[in-house]
């Protein structure tokens, strides 16, 4: 990637005595995309405001292009913000929305005009220049706040949940739709999310963050792959988290049995999590197998069958195109590449068990709910 | 509810409206459309409402006036309490309705105290300088009785007047308008370049409007029409439209005049009313308390 744009270097951020930032150090590129992802109360909002100029750090500094920005406020700075449920202007028409900016920069009229048009253009909304903010659909209004802000041409615009309020059909459209404005205007991006599925599918950089903490920084494939941490693992995609010893490099042994594996550089007998994603594991005839379960629960899902398996007491969830009958006996290989190593974290031993599945999909609608911060 | 459950709970209200409303009205309309002399149907008052239109004027202009001062008083009053903490509001609201709560002939009473020529504020001037001269050398030279002020029986004082009564009514909408802005659009507007005074200019302030406009309406209605205020702090220069008619019905004996006016004073209040309504029309619910 280019160079490096925004920094953060030690931020912490108490509210009335509790940390809500502890410890934050993070850069980001010219042309990003970075997605701040966690979930709610995990400090990702406060990040983004602090970033915006809505907040002052505890302590700790932010530094654009080169320069310490801690106390300049949000209007000098060369950040727009698409705000959680727009924040658009009830007394002014699309029009007047998306011109403001450049009003308050005092540009010429002609200027003004041919920036909004071509803004109007670019989040496919013309024609709707005169219309009142009421009347338009949400994800019109949401167009209207990204041109808002990128009328304005600034270096970086970060965008606070803004597909939050959306279906899902047009979260998807929104998402690709954002993802081709940001490539073609080459701004950079910072976008803040509960939604992993909307962070790994338009971003360049993810940071996972939790408790205040920066969890995970990486490339969306990187994230999913080798997630750091049980909480990682558990927060981006569906994961089984078991309790192993790493005998030797490339050799785990869990469930009382020994297995290849491609991860290396633990201490000899060291106890870590062992990671094996739903959509890694193969059923196959019992024989065969190297761990051989009993099915307790299937859900039709669509694209594939969600399985739960009990294994000597302990339920793996396992994705599979297969139909499995429940209280069938089944066996399942699993291949070097499926088996994920992490150390041991303060999170081991909290996600990873599906033994209360259907009650962890309840929680799930729950958090998709509002975000607050 | 249903609807005719509706109408059975309103009746009430429906029957005193119609009792002690509509019906009186009627009653001033067809005073005011007799002769004072034969109680038949004439014009006579109507023809005789032409010599009053300097007193009708002078109410206007002190009415807006005072409306203007509210405003100008209130909103930064408005304004710092809808920033307050929840509690701070509580408390700073009913410290605003207080003055509610007392007599408002009372309170006009207290200002003459206040302002008369031998009032609080003149005897306490005419102390101080008192005390200057008695410390002699330059202030040897004040003459006796040095400091008294014509307070009262000014354009001033009744403007005073009408402004301490009505101010609450300015600032309670104000407040209510106030604290229902969306933070967020603030620091939008902030976001997209704003300094402090933009952010007042292009965002607060035009969403006060519907504030702004009730306020203005809740101070000029009852100022136009009030009447006594003055009575006590005006002088002759100063007499109102509704000490007028408080004259027709008290001493002038011609209730018919009275209520021809009272009635000319309704359709400017009407009028007053809907040019508002007609400015703050398309935002929603412009707060008509």
């Amino acid at each position: 990637m280019s160079k490096e744009l925004i920094r953060l270097r030690d931020l912490i951020m108490e509210f009335d005595g509790e940390r809500i930032l502890d410890g934050i150090n993070l850069y980001i590129n010219d042309h990003e995309f970075l997605t701040l992802l966690g979930p709610s109360g995990c400090g990702k909002t406060t990040t983004l405001r602090i970033i915006g100029g809505f907040l002052t750090p505890t302590s700790g500094t932010v530094i654009f292009d080169g320069e310490t920005i801690n106390d300049v406020p949000p209007y000098k700075r060369q950040i727009n913000t698409v705000f959680q449920r727009y924040a658009l202007f009830p007394h002014l028409d699309v029009y007047d929305n998306i011109a403001f900016g450049l009003r308050v920069a005092k540009l010429p009229k002609q200027e003004i005009d041919a920036r909004v048009k071509e803004m109007l253009e670019i989040v496919s909304l013309r024609g709707y220049e005169n219309r009142h903010i009421d009347s338009l659909s949400g994800g019109q209004q949401q167009r209207v706040a990204i041109a808002r802000a990128l009328v304005n041409r600034p270096k970086v615009l970060l965008l606070d949940e803004p597909l939050g309020a959306l279906d899902l059909r047009l979260r998807k459209d929104m998402q690709n739709e954002l993802k081709r404005i940001q490539q073609a205007l080459g701004i950079t991006f910072i976008y803040v999310t509960h939604d992993q599925e909307e962070a790994l599918s338009m971003s360049d950089t993810i940071v996972v963050m939790d408790k205040g903490r920066i969890q995970q920084i990486g490339k969306p494939e990187d994230i999913y792959n080798e997630p750091k941490n049980a909480f990682v693992a558990d927060f981006i995609g569906e994961s089984n988290i078991l309790d192993g010893v790493m005998l030797e490099d490339y050799r785990v042994k869990f469930f009382d049995r020994e297995f290849q594996c491609v991860d290396k550089g633990f201490a000899p007998n060291e106890p870590v999590d062992v990671v094996i994603r739903p959509e890694d594991v193969d059923i196959v005839p019992v024989r065969e197998g190297h761990l051989v379960g009993k099915v307790t629960a299937i859900t039709f899902k669509g694209l594939n069958y969600d399985i739960i398996v009990e294994f000597k007491g302990f339920k793996w969830l396992i994705q599979s195109t297969d139909y499995q009958a429940v209280g069938s006996t089944i066996g399942i290989r699993l291949n070097p590449e499926d088996i994920h190593i992490m150390h041991k974290s303060e999170y081991s031993g909290m996600f990873g068990d599906y033994s209360s599945y259907s009650a962890e999909y309840d929680e799930l609608t729950e958090d998709a709910g509002d975000e607050k911060e | 509810m249903k609807k005719n459950n509706a109408v059975l709970l309103s009746t009430p209200y429906l029957i005193w409206m119609v009792l002690f409303t509509l019906i009186p009205l009627g009653v001033v309309v067809y005073y005011a459309l007799t002769d004072p002399a034969t109680g038949v149907f004439s014009l006579v008052n109507l023809r005789q409402l032409g010599m009053y239109l300097p007193v009708l004027w002078t109410s206007i202009v002190y009415s807006l006036v005072s409306a203007l001062v509210c405003l100008i008083l209130g909103y930064p009053v408005a304004y710092f309490i809808a920033h307050c903490g929840q509690t701070a509001q509580k408390f700073l609201y009913m410290l605003v309705m207080l003055p509610m709560c007392m007599s408002f002939l009372l309170r006009t009473l207290a200002w003459v105290g206040l302002l008369n020529d031998q009032g609080i504020i003149n005897n306490l001037l005419v102390a101080f300088f008192d005390w200057l001269r008695s410390l002699g050398g330059v202030f040897a030279g004040i003459p006796e009785d040095f400091g008294r002020l014509t307070l009262i029986r000014t354009p001033g004082a009744v403007v005073l007047g009408m402004v301490y009564n009505y101010l609450p009514y300015m600032i309670l909408p104000l407040y209510t308008t106030i604290v229902k802005i969306d933070h967020r659009l603030i620091e939008a507007a902030e976001d997209l370049g704003c300094n402090g005074v933009q952010t007042f200019r292009r965002v607060i302030l035009p969403l006060s409007m519907p504030g702004i406009l009730s306020g203005i309406t809740m101070v000029f209605v009852p100022a136009v029409s009030t009447f006594y205020i003055s009575q006590k702090m005006g002088s002759s220069n100063t007499v109102l439209i509704g000490d007028v008619i408080e004259r027709q019905f008290k001493q002038g004996n011609n209730p018919n005049l009275g209520a021809a006016l009272s009635i000319v004073l309704m359709i400017l209040v009407f009028v007053c009313t809907g040019i508002m309504n007609r400015f703050g029309g398309d935002e929603e619910g412009s707060v008509m308390v």
